[in-house]
C-alpha cells in the first residue's frame, strides 16, 4: 500500500503499540478525563489494570497513549518541571503544562511515539483540554486518542454538547470508553475517570461489570 | 499515523498509479417490514476523487440490493456475476429469490477468490419468507446475518455511534434518520467518504430511493 517513490522505513511500523482509548471533555466548571486500563503487547495483555491518567499537578492531569514508556517519561518530566514552577505561582496554567508536553513531543518527535491529552482547571480560563499529538498543540472542547478512539469518532461528534453538567460529562466519558472498549481489541479492562474542578481532582474507577450495556450485549 | 499538512507525494501525482477504490461508508438496517440501506458517494484513486456522485447501492434483484465497498472494479464484477446467477436461479424457481440465497452467492465468490479480491459487501433486501434481512460479507468471505451492519473505511468511526443508538424495533422513518446521521458522521471524519448520502428502503411494496445532498445533511454540534 505504501508509495514506491518514498518507501516508509521499516522500523516505523514495528513499534510496540499499547493500544488504548483516552478521552477528555470540558464541562462548565472543569474537565473530566477517562481511560481504559489495558496494556497489550501483540496478543498478550501485560497489564489489565493500568491507570493511564497521570497527574502533572494538583489540578492538571494527562492521559497517556501510544508507547507506554515514552508517555510515562514525558509525564514524569513535565511533572518535575511543573513542580519547579510551583514555588513561584500557586496554580500553573493548564496551557503551561500543555506547552511543556508539546515542547518535548515536538523536539523529540522522531524518537517518541506518544500522544498525551492534557486537561485540567486553572483560575484564569477554567476547564481546558489540550491535544498534543505529534508535537501539535491544540485547545479543544474535547479530545479523544488511542487506537480505540477511531471507533467512537462518530459517537462523540454526535453526542457532545457544550456546557454539559459534571454528571452528564462523566456519563458521556464512561459511555464513550465502554463503546470503544467493546470494539477495540487493544482497549479493555476497567474505566478510570478523573474529574477536575476548582475544588481539586477526584479519581474514580468503574469496574467492568458496572459499565453500561449497549444493544449487542 | 502522523498528521501532516503537506505530503511528500504531492510532488508526483500518485493517483495515476493507485487503484480505484470505493473507500466508503456503507450501512444497512433491518426494520419490521423491510430494510434501509445507505452509502456515501465518493470513489477515489489515491487522493483524487474519481467520482463524487457514485451509486454504491446496486440492485441484484427486484427486492435485493448490495452495498459495495473496497475495490470498485472487484465489487462491480462480483455484483454483475451474482446478478446473472440470481436471475437465472429465480427463473428456474419461478418465484422471488431469498435474500439469503443472494448473500450465499456473494459469499461463494468472495471466499473462493479471497486472495485476488478486495471486496466488502453488505447484502440487504426483502423476501416473502423472512421479511427484511441484512447479511454482511466482509473481506475474506465470511457471511453473517446482523440486524444492523456497517462497512467500508468510514465504518470504523461510527461503531460507537451505531452501538449506542441502535434499538431493535425502530420504524422505517427512525431507521432512515439513524442511517443518514451515521453516514454523515462517518463522512465528516473519513477522507475517503463524502459527497451525498444515498438511501433506499426495500420492502414488500418495492424500492424507494432518495438522495440527501451535502447541504441538507444533518448537522452536529462540533462540525
Amino acid at each position: 500500500m505504501s508509495e514506491e517513490l518514498f518507501p516508509e522505513p521499516e522500523w516505523l511500523s514495528e513499534e510496540v503499540k499499547t493500544g488504548t482509548t483516552i478521552i477528555a471533555v470540558t464541562f462548565d466548571g472543569g474537565v473530566v478525563l477517562g481511560s481504559d486500563s489495558r496494556v497489550s503487547a501483540g496478543e498478550s495483555v501485560v497489564n489489565r489494570v493500568m491507570n493511564k491518567l497521570s497527574p502533572l499537578h494538583d489540578k492538571i492531569y494527562c492521559a497517556l497513549s501510544g508507547s507506554a514508556a515514552d508517555a510515562q517519561t514525558i509525564a514524569e518530566i513535565v511533572n518535575y518541571q511543573l513542580d519547579c514552577i510551583k514555588h513561584e505561582e500557586d496554580d500553573p496554567l493548564v496551557c503551561s503544562a500543555a506547552t511543556l508536553v508539546k515542547n518535548i513531543s515536538y523536539k523529540y518527535k522522531e524518537e517518541l511515539s506518544a500522544h498525551l491529552i492534557v486537561a485540567g482547571w486553572d483560575r484564569k480560563k477554567g476547564g481546558q483540554v489540550y491535544a498534543t499529538l505529534n508535537g501539535l498543540l491544540s485547545r479543544q472542547p474535547f479530545a479523544i486518542g488511542g487506537s480505540g478512539s477511531f471507533y467512537i469518532n462518530g459517537f462523540v461528534d454526535a453526542e457532545y454538547r457544550k456546557n454539559m453538567t459534571k454528571r452528564e460529562s462523566q456519563e458521556f466519558v464512561v459511555n464513550a470508553l465502554t463503546l470503544a472498549m467493546g470494539r477495540d481489541g487493544s482497549s479493555g479492562g476497567v474505566a478510570y475517570v478523573v474529574t477536575i474542578d476548582k475544588d481539586g481532582a477526584e479519581e474514580k474507577c468503574v469496574l467492568g461489570n458496572e459499565l453500561p450495556k449497549f444493544f449487542d450485549e | 499515523i502522523v498528521s501532516t499538512f503537506n505530503n511528500y507525494n504531492d510532488l508526483y501525482p500518485d493517483w495515476t498509479q493507485r487503484e480505484v477504490s470505493t473507500g466508503t461508508t456503507i450501512m444497512a438496517v433491518e426494520f419490521e417490514g423491510g430494510v434501509v440501506i445507505g452509502a456515501d458517494s465518493r470513489t477515489t484513486t489515491g487522493a483524487y476523487i474519481a467520482n463524487r456522485v457514485t451509486d454504491k447501492l446496486t440492485p441484484i434483484h427486484e427486492r435485493i440490493f448490495c452495498c459495495r465497498s473496497g475495490s470498485a472494479a472487484d465489487t462491480q464484477a462480483i455484483a454483475d456475476a451474482v446478478t446473472y446467477q440470481l436471475g437465472f436461479h429465480s427463473i428456474e424457481l419461478d418465484e422471488a429469490p431469498l435474500v439469503q440465497t443472494a448473500a450465499s452467492l456473494f459469499r461463494e465468490m468472495c471466499y473462493r477468490y479471497r486472495e485476488e479480491l478486495m471486496a466488502g459487501i453488505i447484502v440487504a433486501g426483502w423476501d416473502p419468507r423472512r421479511g427484511g434481512q441484512v447479511y454482511t460479507v466482509p473481506v475474506g468471505g465470511m457471511m453473517t446475518r446482523q440486524p444492523v451492519s456497517v462497512g467500508g473505511s468510514g465504518s470504523s468511526y461510527i461503531y460507537g455511534y451505531v452501538d449506542s443508538n441502535y434499538r431493535a424495533g425502530m420504524s422505517k422513518e427512525e431507521c432512515l434518520k439513524f442511517t443518514a446521521e451515521a453516514l454523515t458522521l462517518a463522512m465528516e471524519r473519513d477522507g475517503s467518504s463524502g459527497g451525498v448520502v444515498r438511501l433506499a428502503v426495500i420492502s414488500e411494496q418495492g424500492v424507494e430511493r432518495q438522495v440527501i445532498l451535502g447541504n441538507q445533511l444533518p448537522k452536529f454540534s462540533t462540525v
